[in-house]
């Protein structure tokens, strides 16, 4: 079992392993803090043309847009290094951080008006358990340890740091590259032999 | 009579399928510390992951991972996240239910439900003979349970119809590594996965149905292990496989007879190994002389080119594993097609060695377990034979029998649903089993049932199936009761008790127990608790091939599991069978079988021109008793939806959202169209954890393997045609499709 301290460990998405499960929503909404609401958003990219899918948390980036552009002060980093969800008591629901956000995550939530988000999952870090999205996940697409065991384990590379337009933003949690192939745009024809019993092919 | 007393709407109504969303007492209930965490495990697959369940106040509220646990480390699925919820649900059943016509479902006292089942029971076998009455289960249950209804069948009931669940799932599997060889277990634990160079997946949604498997092949893949997938679709694991093979539907054993011909003209087989630890090689060779990879890409639509590489690859390997599931098993020929990928593992001879290994995987959460004990048919305790005269001899020993009252073979699964619709069986007993939903041909099964004149149901639900009983008594789930079960890998686990069953529901075995009693057989069921069943059955597995005499409840508890064989106390167990090339045969050696391709049991013609195959999707599980009342699970997949590719779908003028209705020589029945690239242009797609009007089981066909008796769920042929545009989403269905 790894801890959960953040001093030992890191939190890596690496989106070709993700199996679509929704396991880590499913989980994610059972947090006593929100209480049946997942922070975490699993995005199904285009299933007409392919399977893939991909978890999102929060990135917490180190200068963190969201807090920047937030008119109330309401969002918080630790020291550690995790950007909060809005205090409650400050957030005024003006969706600043939302449309600021260069990887999408914040949510204006109505059944609490404020701004919600992971805050990978701070309740179970700072008792040092692993983040439970990390924790359930089937495919270990989403990791929560060492970055020296991923980059042995894996032959991916952990990146944390990501151009938009010109800003670089570096966050705490890495996205892994792919391994190999893994197609936005997939066709089971491109795997298929152009012949077929009997005359037409019933798509034909 | 087994009619509905009133109709599926009104019983609907009261019994649900109702969704639940939060946790019992809401959500502040559910964040106060938990009296207990109790160490136990997942119901809803093969897997067996572990799970640890916050108890408060006699009730589940929740769930925290178990990470100490070897096989998941705390990896769980969206159904095991959310399994917590069914023990709370308003739907459970509460108190014994009788069946009145035009009035409903009534409550009434245990004691008049014993009565009443007892003398139905007395007075159909005084009339029509022992085998007249049937007994239905299924392997959700433990093996205590498993064990115990075998029992019950042969020993209160005499009858010699007692059939499984299991009948729909790992049966091809089971009878092909039975004639392989002499066993029936997956060959490894999944350890050795991970020391793997090549795996083969065939016909196994390994995502969606068993899902933390995807970590053990991901692991091997990052040391440089290939992937090649068979299947129709392309799955999320096969998205990045390095190698896809979508075959067409039925067409498994061709493939694989081509791949183990092209290893035989490459020279790429083991012969030291056929020769020193198998038997048969020689029909083998013969058979598969014929197959070219370019008559295989004619019949399996896979390019020669990729069944070439295929056959250098599984060639070349240093060391493979092989795993396959319902894909290639739920065929008439399901035995065939299991029996050909075993031979191209004989034919390697890499097994029994670290990262070589082969595996069915088990679908079902006692899928392993509960086909072992004595639950089946054809078999006893210990996956005995129950034609054998020894075996017979050694079960009736210990049960205190006289063999020549123990019944012989009676009929499988759909055998017997065809019987009692046939009026040769008169009365059921089900438990843990769906049939109106998971059985082929749904309109036959429902008449069926109307026409048994007593059919008693244990469920803690009100299930499609339950609806047309005289009586329904309300049992127990997997967390209210302490037991045993086997996982894929065969390794065997305890199931812990961590809440009582609610108002007057009974924990199952009680039941059987019970009814034992009052016909005059209490005296065979003295037990007291869960593990007098556990170790009898330990005993009734001694010295077979399935030898459980050494696991005890402590041992596992210690050792997080204990795989079987485990003959003595002081044995620790076998993860991985066959090492030194010895198998359970008489003769030590494993055996080839000859598999000559044939067609499936439904025809393809002008007529009905496509293929339909059936499945789960991650968010139900098999009948969907259980998993369509979860307000989550249910919400990401409210109901079932046609697969297909846009060729088709262009053809027939039917865009993404369109109602369709899809037509077999069975039935009809009418969905949303679901327009994606990943399945064959040939091929449609319906998940089939849906009842009545929405049950791809009205489709598909009751022809069964001759061996098994697995009906044919991954073949049927249909014609679609375009209703029109969308109709109203049904009222679970909020969010839309799953993926």
């Amino acid at each position: 079992m790894t801890s959960g301290r953040f001093e030992e460990n890191d939190f890596f998405i690496d989106p070709q392993r993700c199996i679509g499960c929704k396991s880590c929503v499913a989980a994610c909404g059972e947090c006593a803090t929100h209480r049946g609401i997942p922070m975490i958003h699993l995005d199904t990219f285009d299933r007409a043309n392919t399977v893939k899918t991909g978890p999102m948390v929060c990135m917490h980036c180190d200068d963190p847009s969201c807090a920047a552009v937030c008119p109330a002060d309401a969002i918080k980093r630790t020291e550690d290094g995790v950007v909060q969800s809005s205090l409650s008591p400050r957030c005024i629901g003006c969706s600043n951080c939302q449309i600021a956000c260069p990887f999408g995550v914040p949510r204006i939530y109505e059944q609490s008006a404020q701004m919600m988000k992971c805050d990978m999952c701070y309740d179970r870090t700072s008792i040092h358990l692993k983040p439970m999205c990390a924790t359930v996940c089937p495919s270990q697409a989403l990791f929560f340890g060492p970055k020296a065991q991923i980059e042995k384990m894996r032959k991916n590379k952990a990146n944390n740091q990501f151009m938009f337009g010109d800003q670089l933003i570096t966050t705490k949690v890495y996205l892994m590259s792919s391994q190999s192939e893994d197609p936005t745009d997939i066709d089971v024809m491109a795997f298929m032999a152009d012949t077929h019993l009997g005359e037409p092919a019933p798509w034909e | 009579m087994a009619e509905l007393p009133l109709s599926k709407e009104a019983i609907q109504e009261k019994f649900g399928p109702h969704l639940k969303f939060d946790p019992p007492g809401g959500w502040d209930a559910a964040s106060a510390t938990p009296e207990q965490l109790v160490k136990t495990h997942c119901c809803f697959c093969g897997q067996g992951c572990g799970i640890q369940l916050k108890v408060k106040d006699n009730q589940v509220i929740g769930f925290e991972p178990w990470e100490d646990f070897p096989f998941n480390e705390g990896k769980l699925c969206p159904k095991g996240v959310k399994r917590y919820m069914q023990g709370s649900h308003p739907d459970r059943l509460l108190y014994p239910l009788e069946n009145k016509k035009g009035v409903g479902y009534e409550r009434v006292s245990w004691n008049a439900a014993y009565d009443r089942t007892v003398s139905a029971i007395q007075n159909i076998q005084a009339k029509y003979g022992k085998d007249s009455f049937a007994v239905l289960s299924g392997v959700s249950l433990s093996n205590e349970k498993s064990y115990l209804i075998g029992k019950f069948a042969r020993v209160a009931l005499q009858t010699k119809n007692l059939d499984y669940n299991g009948r729909l799932c790992m049966v091809s599997a089971g009878t092909g590594n039975k004639k392989a060889f002499g066993v029936d277990r997956a060959a490894n634990s999944w350890a050795d996965i991970l020391e793997t160079d090549l795996i083969l997946c065939a016909g196994t949604n390994i995502s969606e149905c068993s899902p933390i498997t995807t970590d053990y092949i991901w692991k091997a893949r990052d040391r440089g292990a290939k992937l090649i997938v068979v299947d129709p679709r392309i799955t999320p694991i096969a998205r990045t496989a390095d190698l896809i093979l979508p075959v067409r539907p039925g067409t498994d054993s061709h493939l694989f007879n081509t791949i183990l011909n092209l290893m035989i003209q490459d020279g790429k087989i083991d012969h030291d190994f056929i020769r020193e630890h198998t038997t048969g090689f020689e029909e083998v060779l013969n058979a598969v002389a014929a197959y070219t990879p370019e008559e295989c890409e004619k019949v399996t639509g896979v390019p020669a080119a990729s069944i070439r590489l295929a056959a250098k690859w599984w060639g070349e390997a240093k060391r493979s594993f092989l795993l396959h599931a319902r894909g290639i098993e739920h065929h008439t020929k399901g035995v065939d097609n299991v029996l050909s990928c075993i031979n191209l593992v004989l034919a390697t001879g890499r097994i029994g060695r670290a990262g070589c290994g082969y595996a069915t995987i088990t679908g079902q959460g006692n899928g392993q377990g509960g086909r072992e004990h004595g639950h089946k048919c054809d078999q006893l305790p210990g996956n005995r034979d129950i034609t054998n005269p020894e075996h017979r001899k050694f079960i009736a020993d210990i049960w205190g029998i006289d063999e020549k009252d123990l019944p012989g073979k009676g009929l499988s699964a759909q055998e017997i649903m065809n019987a009692i619709h046939a009026g040769e069986i008169k009365g059921l007993l089900l438990i843990c089993f769906n049939p109106a939903v998971s059985l082929p041909d749904s309109l036959f099964t429902e008449e069926a049932l109307k026409k048994l004149e007593f059919f008693v149901v244990i469920d803690f639900f009100m299930s499609e199936t339950a609806r047309f009983a005289d009586l329904v008594l309300p049992g127990s789930l997997h967390e209210e009761d302490e037991g045993t079960a086997t996982t894929a890998e065969g390794r065997v686990i305890r199931i812990r008790k961590a809440v009582n069953p609610p108002g007057e529901a009974k924990v199952d075995w009680h039941i059987f127990c019970e009814i034992a009693k009052r016909l005059g057989k209490g005296k065979y069921f003295p037990y007291n608790e869960s593990e007098d069943i556990f170790n009898e059955l330990r005993v009734a597995s001694r010295g077979s091939h399935v030898d459980y005499y050494g696991i005890t409840y402590e041992k596992i508890e210690k050792n997080k599991g204990v795989f079987w064989p485990c003959p003595t106390l002081d044995h620790p167990g076998t993860p991985r069978l066959f090492e030194g090339g010895k198998f359970a045969h008489p003769d030590g050696k494993a055996k080839f079988h000859p598999i000559a391709y044939r067609p499936s049991g439904d025809e393809i013609n002008a007529e009905y021109p496509i293929y339909l195959t059936t499945g789960r999707v991650i968010f139900h599980y098999l009948s969907g008793t259980q998993t369509r009342r979860i307000g989550f699970l249910t919400e990401e997949c409210p109901e079932p939806y046609l697969e297909l590719h846009p060729a088709l779908a262009e053809k027939h003028k039917i865009a993404e959202g369109d109602a369709v209705r899809i037509t077999s020589r069975r039935a009809s029945i009418e969905l949303k169209a679901k327009v994606v690239k990943t399945i064959r242009p040939d091929t449609v797609f319906i998940p089939y954890h849906w009842p009545d009007k929405q049950s791809a089981n009205r489709l598909t066909q009751r022809a069964l393997d001759p061996l098994s008796k697995i009906p044919e769920f991954k073949f049927s042929a249909v014609r679609i045609e375009r209703i029109g545009p969308a109709q109203a989403a049904s009222p679970a269905a909020r969010k839309g499709g799953c993926s």
